[in-house]
């Protein structure tokens, strides 16, 4: 008797479970039963579980029966010539969905040869073993696996076509590539995805080889020619968005250019690029502090006084404009209202991005590095025929990574590229090695892909070969104008008087608790003082009650609320910080008393 | 010779001054050794702290930065199954918590003479192990309606059934043991109003009362480290293991700070944990200077008991209160020191960082001394 549940509860039971579960199967192939029902019997418990719930994982295989698949040529014909689609092949149980508990009973075969009579299913391709995005790595299956998922998460982040009706879009923090390319070395499931459609990346030549010790710690040299001829170019779109609210009281924003005597006011130079409408005109070139959208608001507490006031007097400013360290080119200014029925303004800022130092670049095996110089062609090493590579990686990357599959990219991106042919690299049913590097001696170069090349500042013959060939390679979203950050003095927090924090607010780069264990442990005390020094005031400290005193500016004296005039009263320097945390203290009931004491 | 030697006395440690007596050849001249003591006192000058040194915060990036390069594993012993001790990360921190009850204990039970050649040593090493009735017992059965209990014997059990019977009847009251034909133990309850649920509660009793060995020790394995036998246990107690004749008790250890502190005092404890700590950083293959782990042992017993590295521990025996609150439940630490009405000299770094004053080590100890006369005049 073996026990069955559907969906882990009992329902009842049978005398051959395992028999019980063939019939199910049987039933559903015969689509008699919901597709999405799985069974799994469970021989040592004895059990057999039916599951029909939703969310579980499943996965489609071709069905097998007598070591041989029932998809046979006839239905391939049929699928090609869209005879029949893919719920007809499930419906006449070729192909179905197992789930992670009915896997257990079946016997998968990874390719067509390896089945025999045992085998249960057939994969529907060994590709199947990859997910969407690494199954676009070429020659995956020669890569580690731990650089093949990093080599997918690369590729998610890469510039490229993202949307076709991008110009149409309001997309936040967007980039476009000027020049994409599909790439030479592909797979099936470029082809299944239409990647030619939406390609993200460029074909370049790439020699293995350093430079001068400038592409140490897997950084990239770009040659100066190549980025001059639009190598990597990419236009970076963000919206600046405002909307008129309404507030209590029948109050509402209003985009125009603000009056000067309004709450706020920055300056008329500030607004230069506004027109009537308090909106600034496309092709308008911005940088940072310039007004895009105009707009004042109502003033924030409006008390009953206020309403005899001059209307205007008390409105605040509240214009968006551009951040700190952004700049470009307004793109395109939309005028239009959200659900709830008030006015947005949303205008697109466009800003074209040449290839810098510090832009981030991959190929498709997570081999990930950033710009560390550009090269001015004519230093750049070229070989007898005067080719010279767009991008010089450093050699150092290759060993420890194993990432065989960038270098037989490399060597089938070179045979593609000579041969005008796309190469096929799909996991487990690529082209084979040999046979391109004999295509590539063919052609009439050396079979392993090295190039005897000149030094491009001398001209002297490099001592070794270079390995060198073309690759396809990604611009990756993270470039450096939106990252740059630096500051010297700026602005400070209103509480604690200490420098704000983060790009946008210009903030500063803090010196962590870890930071300051460093100073202490080279006992650089007053070093560590003046680091320390951002909030430093001075406060008169009553010597009676050893609170803070007042300063009385138009005496110029300062005395104690507490104890008057009579004590002495010093002036102490110390963090603004600690001020505020004796504040904190007494506003806590905590008397926090000074004793002072002379500092020699 | 020796008067050489006497005049650095007071400048040197005896146990260099020792060292240098070995190693220097017999017939050395007088003054070439008034030249080697000058360049090991030169030396020795050099190998100690400078005034003002933060030897702690050193100490602690010492320890702190190879500790994030150690990887979470608990490696397993060999020969033995399911003997598996805490080491790396989890280990350090356990030791310098100051944790009372560590995850494995463990002793080194080193033997003396006869025994260390290997003399009876896997009877030895079973005598120690604790064992319970369970292990003993191959199985109980219950009667329901006589309210009685047969405990069935395993037969290769080493100890006469006898004997089990009265360590029974010692550790377990209201119940009557006895031995039947086939030695089998039979159990009666001694007075008639027992009910079958204590006959239950019993059967789980029995499995654990004790009958032989030392408590605590739940494993053995003798090993042979260099030409000596020891035996390591899984477990630990000391105070009985030392009453054992065959055990070499000067060199017999644990892994258990606590109980190496109860057993023989606080400098044991010092120096245990500098073992326990070095035999992690060995395991890892990180290198620390024996220097910084000194320091944090004798932080942490330095007021006479072991004292965690945490803010029940020598954070709490802080001074100032500044210092307290920044480390851990300030809220706590400012209310408690209100109520009595605390004083913060502010007297150490973390104080002197909150208030943005000079901190005191390094530069910042040296201050100007200047007398600064009132009267007129005295200025220029």
């Amino acid at each position: 008797m073996s026990e069955v549940y559907l969906d882990s509860k009992f329902i009842g039971t049978v005398k051959d479970g395992k028999e019980f579960a063939q019939k199910i199967i049987e039933q559903r192939r015969m689509n008699k039963l919901p597709e999405s029902i799985n069974v799994f019997y469970d021989s040592k418990k004895d059990n057999v579980y039916v599951e029909a719930f939703k969310g579980r994982c499943v996965r489609p295989l071709i069905v097998v029966k007598e070591g041989k698949p029932i998809l046979n040529d006839k239905h391939i014909e049929q699928l090609e010539k869209g005879e029949i689609s893919w719920s007809d092949l499930m419906k006449q149980g070729v192909v179905e969905y197992l789930d992670s508990a009915e896997e257990e009973n079946a016997l998968v075969a990874f390719t067509q040869e390896d089945l025999t009579p045992d085998h249960t299913h057939l994969e529907i391709a060994p590709l199947d073993i990859v997910g969407l995005t690494t199954s676009l790595v070429p020659f995956g299956n020669y890569d580690h696996g731990v650089r093949l998922t990093q080599g997918s998460k690369n590729q998610k982040q890469a510039i490229g076509f993202y949307a076709a009706n991008y110009y149409n879009r309001m997309d936040m923090d967007v980039n476009i590539l000027h020049y994409s390319q599909i790439p030479v070395v592909g797979s099936l499931m470029h082809q299944v995805l239409k990647y030619d459609k939406h390609p993200s990346g460029m074909n370049v030549t790439l020699a293995i080889m350093s430079y001068q010790g400038y592409n140490m710690e897997d950084a990239i040299v770009l040659n100066k020619g190549s980025v001059d001829r639009g190598l990597a170019r990419s236009t970076y779109y963000r919206p600046v968005i405002s909307e008129e609210l309404r507030y209590s009281g029948g109050l509402i924003d209003e985009v125009c250019i603000p009056d000067k005597d309004v709450k706020g006011y920055r300056s008329e130079h500030d607004y230069r690029f506004l027109e009537e409408d308090g909106i600034i005109f496309p092709e308008a070139k911005v940088k940072e502090g310039d007004v895009v959208i105009g707009k004042t608001s109502p003033p924030r507490f409006l008390s009953s006084l206020d309403e005899y006031n001059l209307a205007s007097s008390s409105r605040r400013e509240s214009s968006m404009s551009l951040k700190h360290g952004e700049k470009g080119v307004i793109d395109f200014v939309l005028i239009t209202e959200n659900s709830e029925g008030n006015k947005l303004i949303q205008v697109r800022l466009r800003d074209q991005r040449i290839p810098e130092i510090g832009d981030k670049f991959t190929s498709r095996h997570g081999q990930k590095g950033v710009i560390s110089l550009i090269v001015p062609e004519a230093d750049i090493p070229f070989s007898a025929s005067g080719v010279k590579p767009d991008i010089l990686f450093g050699p150092h990357g290759i060993p420890s990574r194993m990432t065989v599959a960038h270098l037989i990219e490399i060597i089938g991106g070179k045979t593609g590229a000579l041969s005008g042919r796309l190469v096929n690299g799909t996991v487990y049913e690529s082209e084979n090695e040999q046979d391109i590097r004999n295509e590539l001696c063919q052609l009439g170069f050396r079979e392993d892909g090295t190039e005897l090349l000149y030094n491009g500042t001398t001209g002297e013959m490099y001592p070794s070969r270079i390995f060198i060939g073309n690759i396809y390679y990604l611009k990756l979203k993270h470039l450096v104008a939106n990252k740059l950050h630096s500051r010297a003095r700026g602005p400070i927090q209103l509480l604690t008087r200490q420098p704000t924090e983060g790009r946008a607010k210009e903030g500063g780069l803090r010196l962590g608790e870890m930071e300051k264990d460093t100073f202490v442990a080279h006992g650089a005390s007053l070093l560590l003082k003046e680091r320390f020094d951002s909030d430093r005031t001075v406060i008169p400290i009553c010597e009676g009650c050893g609170m803070i005193a007042i300063y009385d500016a138009r005496k110029g004296k300062a005395f104690c609320p507490m104890c008057g005039d009579k004590v002495t009263i010093s002036d102490v320097e110390m963090a603004y910080a600690f001020k505020l945390i004796l504040d904190e203290f007494k506003a806590l009931t905590v008397y926090p008393k000074l004793l002072l004491k002379g500092k020699y | 010779m020796d008067s050489v030697y006497k005049e650095y006395e007071s400048e040197l440690p005896p146990q260099i001054i020792e060292e240098v007596k070995k190693h220097v050849e017999k017939n050395v001249s007088k003054p070439r050794l008034k030249k080697i003591m000058e360049e090991v006192y030169r030396e020795y000058k050099q190998t100690i702290a400078d005034p003002g040194e933060s030897v702690g915060l050193v100490c602690a990036e010492s320890i702190g930065e190879p500790g994030t390069q150690m990887t979470l594993n608990t490696f397993h012993f060999a020969g033995v199954s399911e003997m598996n001790v805490t080491t790396g990360l989890p280990r350090l921190i356990e030791i310098l918590d100051g944790r009372k009850e560590i995850s494995t204990k463990m002793t080194e039970i080193h033997l003396k003479k006869p025994w260390s050649g290997g003399k009876d040593i896997t009877k030895i090493a079973k005598s120690i192990k604790e064992t319970t009735f369970e292990e003993h017992i191959n199985s109980i059965d219950i009667d329901m309606v006589e309210l009685t209990m047969v405990i069935k014997l395993n037969e290769d059990t080493d100890i006469a059934p006898e004997q089990l019977v009265k360590i029974l009847s010692k550790s377990v009251r209201a119940f009557t043991f006895k031995l039947d034909k086939e030695n089998n133990i039979v159990v009666r309850p001694s007075s008639k109003d027992a009910s079958l649920n204590s006959l239950y509660t019993l059967k789980e009793k029995i499995k654990t009362v004790w009958v032989s060995g030392i408590k605590g020790i739940t494993q053995v394995l003798p090993v042979k480290k260099g030409d000596n036998f020891i035996i390591m246990t899984a477990g630990s107690n000391l105070k009985e293991i030392a009453k054992l004749e065959f055990v070499d008790l000067y060199n017999t250890t644990t892994n258990d700070i606590f109980e190496l502190e109860r057993t023989f005092g606080i400098e044991a404890a010092r120096q245990g944990i500098i073992n326990e700590i070095q035999k992690v950083i060995k395991t890892q293959g990180i290198e620390i200077d024996i220097r910084h782990i000194m320091l944090v042992s004798d932080t942490m017993c330095m007021s006479g008991s072991v004292l965690g590295i945490n803010r029940y521990g020598i954070v709490k025996e802080k001074p100032s209160v500044l210092a307290r609150a920044s480390f851990e439940t300030p809220i706590k630490q400012i209310i408690e020191a209100s109520l009595i009405g605390e004083s913060d000299y502010l007297n150490s770094v973390i104080e002197n960082v909150m208030i943005n004053q000079p901190v005191p080590v390094g530069t910042g100890i040296p201050t100007l001394i200047a007398k600064i006369s009132k009267s007129k005049g005295d200025l220029k």
